[in-house]
């Protein structure tokens, strides 16, 4: 099944990656490498595409130019089929959980399984069990998604993703809006749910202190191209530029404080002129 | 001026292009729709939600309106001294027109609006994505059963809502203003013929469906993804697809009687 090479290629490889909304540039001229194996972590300010990145890997956007390939394949140039059954091996844990609201939580986390498998109902229940279990809601199984708190909602999307027992598993900004606690508990969660199931985790996340602590690999990416990347501690010794205004947090710095536009004192003047291009 | 026609172009534009995007996406529902046989369930459930749900209106409204077609019908009649067709006008009444319209209108009011704001939010809430991501394709899964749904349940509520008319229409004219009750019923076997009123009903009522459940499942499809979007796709879904209702009615109308 494993072809030796398999063991040492990366994951997933971006090459020359171009992509815009509009007019709007997203990413100029993108490259990276996603390790296999290890827990990778995209940062970047907000608004620099990180979700739009996800998308590209998992081929729900196409790129405008450059490539993007996972597990050797090059996600769009497939078919829907085989576009299909990449994404059977793939997790993803959106922003919001996105859990499907008309099914209970126990439905929640059996809904690939129904979808794509034909288990018997009682091999089909140990398995939800089981990954409830792993995220420590075997108990929350009968709520209905409305009346879980945020950590817990992404709790149950993390049982959801590995319920095919995917060998990628991507994570949409997975901090955000935590307690501490919480927080810890999801640290946690993924660290080992990379460990004990041996898969490729992608998180994407500004949150410095937790994706510094969590990551093997780091990558940073800014006005469309990845400007850093290594292990966290190179990072931080290295610190380039515009590493360390966003390690530390530095309000100003390579990447300005001001929206791109006109100068405060032509707006201020009333001088603005229209620019039509 | 200039600013003027502009606009108008580019409405007229973008009107275009939303039309596109609506038949392309029919296109991709259609081509979904062999789910509907491999996994009739789903389908089902849908028909529960659309349909089922939607019995009470149908059912109290074609009671008021039989009512009051009874009176109406009464009173022009009896000044010519026919007061026992009174079964027959309330029954083509019913079957050619306000069947058929009045179904669709209380139908996109009910199920559309409820099938847009149902879908926009799991659009919103990514849960479209979510399912794409987990290889769902969500024009199978989620839209091909709700249309089926909304296209099948569509002519049986008007069937019951003009059945129930009649019943009204026999609770004023016989219980209330004396009209003999076996007159009633003959008269309204002897004045309907299947295919000219019946039938055309029927068909009348299966292309109503379509268009409102394609409107309703559109518009929640294309909402943009926050709740002021939500909000608007679902008052488009019931202005659009009442106009919509009452122009085809009049095309159909004109087609199946103007030449008979
Ligand atoms: N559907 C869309 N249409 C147009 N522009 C979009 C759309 N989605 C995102 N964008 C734009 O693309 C850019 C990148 O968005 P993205 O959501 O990928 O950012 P992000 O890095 O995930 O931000 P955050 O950290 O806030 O989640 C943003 O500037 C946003 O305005
Ligand atoms: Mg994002």
């Amino acid at each position: 099944m494993a072809e030796p090479v398999a063991e040492e290629s990366p994951h997933i490889v971006i090459e020359n990656l171009r992509f815009r909304r509009g007019r709007k540039v997203i990413f100029e001229d993108l490259s990276m490498r996603i390790p296999r194996g290890q827990v990778t972590t995209v940062m970047g300010p907000s608004g620099s595409g990180k979700t739009t990145l996800l998308r590209l890997i998992g081929g729900q956007l196409r790129p405008d130019g450059g490539r993007i390939w996972v597990d050797g394949q090059e996600v769009a140039r497939l078919s829907t089929r085989r576009l299909y059954a990449l994404r059977k091996r793939m997790g993803m844990l959106f922003q919001s959980g996105a859990l499907l609201t008309d099914l209970s939580v126990f439905e929640n986390v059996a809904f690939p399984l129904r979808e794509h498998t034909d288990l018997p109902e009682d091999v089909l229940r140990t398995l939800v069990l089981l990954k409830l279990e792993a995220v420590g809601l075997r108990s929350a199984r009968d709520l209905d998604p409305a009346s879980l708190s945020g950590g817990m909602a992404r709790r149950v999307a993390l049982a959801r993703a590995i319920a095919l027992d995917p060998d990628l598993i991507m994570y949409d900004e997975p901090f955000t809006g935590l307690d501490p606690i919480t927080m810890g508990q999801i640290v946690t969660l993924i660290r080992r749910t990379n460990q004990s199931l041996g898969l490729t985790s992608v998180l994407v996340s500004h949150d410095v202190t937790e994706a510094m602590t969590i990551s093997d690999h780091v990558v940073l990416i800014a006005d469309g191209r990845a400007v850093d990347a290594g292990a966290p501690d190179d990072l931080r010794a290295r610190a380039s530029d515009w590493s360390a205004q966003f390690l530390e947090g530095r309000p100003d710095g390579p990447v300005p404080f001001h929206y791109p536009g006109d100068s405060y004192r032509e707006d201020l003047l009333g001088v603005r002129e229209r620019r039509d291009d | 001026m200039i600013d003027a026609i502009a606009s108008l172009g580019r409405s007229s534009l973008n009107a275009l292009v939303v039309f596109g995007r609506a038949f392309l996406f029919l296109l991709q529902v259609l081509a979904s729709l062999d789910i509907v046989i491999r996994r009739f369930g789903l389908t089902v459930v849908q028909i529960y939600s659309v349909g089922v749900r939607s019995l009470l209106i149908i059912i109290v409204s074609g009671l008021f309106v039989g009512m009051v077609l009874g009176y109406q019908g009464y009173i022009t009649l009896v000044n010519f001294g026919a007061a026992e067709a009174l079964g027959g006008v309330v029954a083509l009444s019913l079957v050619r027109e306000l069947g058929p319209v009045v179904t669709a209108l209380l139908f996109a009011g009910r199920a559309g609006s409820a099938l847009t704001a149902e879908l926009g939010l799991m659009k919103t809430t990514e849960q479209l994505s979510a399912m794409e991501m987990m290889a769902v394709n969500p024009y199978r899964r989620i839209f091909a059963p709700r249309f089926v749904a909304g296209f099948v349940s569509m002519p049986l509520l008007a069937a019951i809502f003009s059945a129930v008319g009649v019943i009204g229409g026999y609770i004023v004219g016989v219980g209330m203003l004396g009209v003999d009750s076996g007159a009633y019923f003959s008269q309204m076997q002897s004045v309907t013929d299947w295919n000219e009123d019946v039938l055309s009903g029927v068909i009348k009522s299966i292309v109503f469906g379509f268009v409102v459940t394609w409107i309703a499942v559109f518009q929640g499809f294309n909402a943009m993804p926050t709740s002021e979007g939500i909000s608007r796709a679902t008052t488009q879904t019931v202005v659009v697809s009442s106009l919509a209702v009452l122009g085809l009615d009049f095309i159909l109308t004109g087609l199946m009687f103007g030449t008979g």
